[in-house]
């Protein structure tokens, strides 16, 4: 990384190592004299605090796993155990459950923050695609996270999310069964999950890498949106960003030990402290809180869709389900293609700026669609139908108006530089 | 470097040398040789054989009365075992099958009336669906109810209203004597 001509440090034994392996050289460089956007608010924080839960997850998870049995036997005994007889087991386990729930709120921020100020656009179309696979490994290790304690939760949400394999035409059936390793969901199950949700974790650790690579090329966004010219438009990084990070961390670090110490079971599912019955489902499944938009997107389509007045169906209820559901991040992929808008911050584009938000709010009400049963009511309205009108405009959002905007939106004008935009 | 190798050509179409023909054929072995190290290694994630070896239930039908259900294990799955009444026979052949979004008629799906065996899972995503106890919810067709996603099935086990594509499958079985299967 660092090769070629090296500035000498003072300290003898810091220069015998630097000389050999330049890691003080690249740390410095990378986080020390990094020059960085002056005009950075708190938004700029969650990509440190994401790393903080990144690490906090690993620490308590790997901790978690000398104590935990991957055995449909012994799963749900073994989590028990860790609770009431594992010297501080309660407070690894809390840490860890209510970690994957802060993790995902932190990494929501951070997603947020980049459809807000433009961050995908030109030239980090790579960064915040590395950030939507983080995103999909993230979902991907939670979901099987959820299975290991074996409770009903866990067993029916795999149950439920393994079929949707079965959607797909003629070879749906074997994946699901090549994934369960048996005819339902059972032990070969528990097992594999448990080594994946080990593994996953230091894949995310390895694209991690990459997105701060990518994004120590083209450097930081910033709140106007606008590129860095003069040394007068940024700061290093540290002391300035290491302060103003350790400081958002530590109020982020507050509200989640709130959570462990004083509502630790408040974001789970009760119905997760009753072991695992392949006989009973529950009566109401829901995921864990940060799937139930998605959720609520696969259970938008309730429909066949086939060929008009005739009984061929080409995409049945399920199938459209399970692709609106991929749909939605997939979408994600190709945002910066969508959203071809030359200014970056929705500061200075008021339209942008509106639908975005009511896409937030849209996106917080299928939230809340995918919580409630599938027959809930709103008055004599169904709730899915709901559901279906917001998926809508989810989907219009991105491949509508976004492009839409990119055309007509004409925008206020930018300030001429940082340095300028924080003066007034 | 192409242009020093003075390589015949393999035949006589433009640009094609036989560094080429080596380097696809190269190619297409390292391919085959990836695929079929990757396939055992897929495979093995396939039930294993002991997995397999539990595949068959038997159940004894005579303790059941009519009317009654019971749900017995096969292969991880609930199976439901229902015998029906007369009045849930003749609600099942009553139906105008043409009418059915999976189109099958109670006659394909038991094999004597009064016994009907079904794989006690919906067909949506999965689901254990309700109403083998009478006091449990059957749905708007007296049959099952699946309480995940509100699908409706009949009382031969047809999906009637809901999301559910089809009908709750009926598993392989013989009957070993009169008040005895075989299931699988
Ligand atoms: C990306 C990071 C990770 C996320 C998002 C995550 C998420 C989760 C979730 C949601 C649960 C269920 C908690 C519950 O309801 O009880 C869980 C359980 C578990 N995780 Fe993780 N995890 C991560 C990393 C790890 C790592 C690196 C290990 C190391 C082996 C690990 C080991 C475990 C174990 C043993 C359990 C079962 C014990 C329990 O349920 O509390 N996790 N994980
Ligand atoms: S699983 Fe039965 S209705 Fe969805």
């Amino acid at each position: 990384m660092a090769s070629g001509p090296r500035e000498k440090f003072d300290n003898p034994t810091i220069e015998w190592i630097d000389s050999r392996l330049p890691i003080f050289t690249m740390l410095n460089k990378e986080y020390g004299v990094f020059p960085t956007p002056k005009n950075f608010n708190y938004f700029w924080n969650f990509g440190a605090i994401a790393m903080f839960m990144l690490i906090t997850m690993i620490v308590s998870g790997i901790i978690l796993a000398m104590s935990y049995t991957a055995h449909v036997d012994y799963a749900f005994d073994s989590v028990e155990r860790i609770m009431r007889d594992v010297n501080s087991g309660w407070l690894i386990r809390y840490i860890h459950m209510n970690g994957a729930s802060f993790f995902f709120i932190a990494v929501f921020i951070h997603m947020f923050r980049s459809l807000y100020y433009g961050s995908y656009k030109q030239p980090r179309e790579i960064l915040w695609i590395l950030g939507v696979v983080i995103f999909l490994l993230m979902m991907a290790t939670a979901f099987m996270g959820y299975v290991l304690p074996w409770g009903q939760m866990s067993y029916w949400g795999a149950t439920v999310i393994t079929n949707l394999f079965s959607a797909i035409p003629f070879v749906g059936e074997s994946i699901v069964t090549l994934l369960w390793g048996g005819f339902s969901v059972d032990n070969p199950t528990l097992n594999r999950f448990f080594a994946l949700h080990y593994l996953m974790p230091f894949l995310i650790c390895a694209v991690v890498f990459l997105h701060v690579w990518a994004l120590h090329v083209t450097g930081s966004n910033n709140p106007a949106g606008i590129e860095p010219k003069t040394k007068k438009d940024t700061l290093p990084f540290h002391p300035y960003y290491t302060m103003k990070d350790t400081f958002g961390l530590l109020v982020f670090i507050t509200i989640y030990a709130f959570f462990v110490f004083y509502a630790p079971d408040y974001l789970g599912h009760p119905d997760n402290y009753i072991p695992a019955d392949p006989l009973v489902t529950p009566a109401h499944i829901v995921p864990e809180w940060y799937f139930l938009p998605f959720y609520a997107m696969l259970r938008a389509i309730t429909f066949d869709i086939g060929i008009p007045f005739t009984d061929i169906t080409i995409i049945s209820a399920k199938l459209g389900g399970v692709i609106t559901m991929f749909g939605s991040i997939a979408l994600l992929f190709v945002l910066p293609w969508l959203d071809t808008h030359p200014i970056r911050s929705a500061r200075y584009r008021p339209l942008f700026k509106t639908f975005l938000l009511i896409f937030v709010v849209n996106f917080v009400f299928l939230g809340y669609v995918g919580s409630q049963g599938a027959d809930a009511m709103v008055g004599p309205i169904p709730l899915s139908l709901l559901g279906l009108l917001a998926t809508g405009y989810y989907y219009g959002f991105f491949l509508a108006i976004l492009p839409w905007l990119s055309k007509f939106e004409k925008g206020r004008d930018l300030p001429p530089s940082i340095h300028e935009s924080v003066l007034d | 470097m192409a242009t020093k190798t003075k390589t015949p050509k393999s035949n006589g179409k433009k640009g094609e040398t036989r560094r080429d023909f080596l380097q696809l054929t190269a190619g297409a072995f390292g391919a085959v040789g990836a695929a079929s190290v990757a396939w055992p290694l897929i495979n093995s994630l396939n039930p294993a054989k002991d997995t397999l070896a539990l595949a068959t239930t038997e159940v004894d039908l005579s303790p059941l009365l009519v009317g009654q259900s019971i749900t017995v294990m096969w292969r991880g799955k609930p199976v439901f075992i229902r015998r029906r009444s007369e009045k849930e026979i003749e609600e099942a052949r009553d139906v105008d099958v043409a009418a059915l979004s999976d189109k099958q008629t109670d006659e394909d799906r038991v094999q004597k009336p009064e016994w009907l065996v079904l794989v006690g899972i919906c067909t949506h995503l999965g689901c254990v669906p309700t109403g083998q106890k009478s006091t449990e919810p059957r749905g708007e067709y007296g049959g099952w109810f699946c309480p995940c996603h509100g699908s409706h099935y009949d009382t031969s086990g047809r999906i009637r209203k809901g999301p559910a594509p089809k009908n709750l499958a009926v598993p392989d079985y013989v009957f070993t004597s009169d008040t005895a299967i075989k299931i699988g």
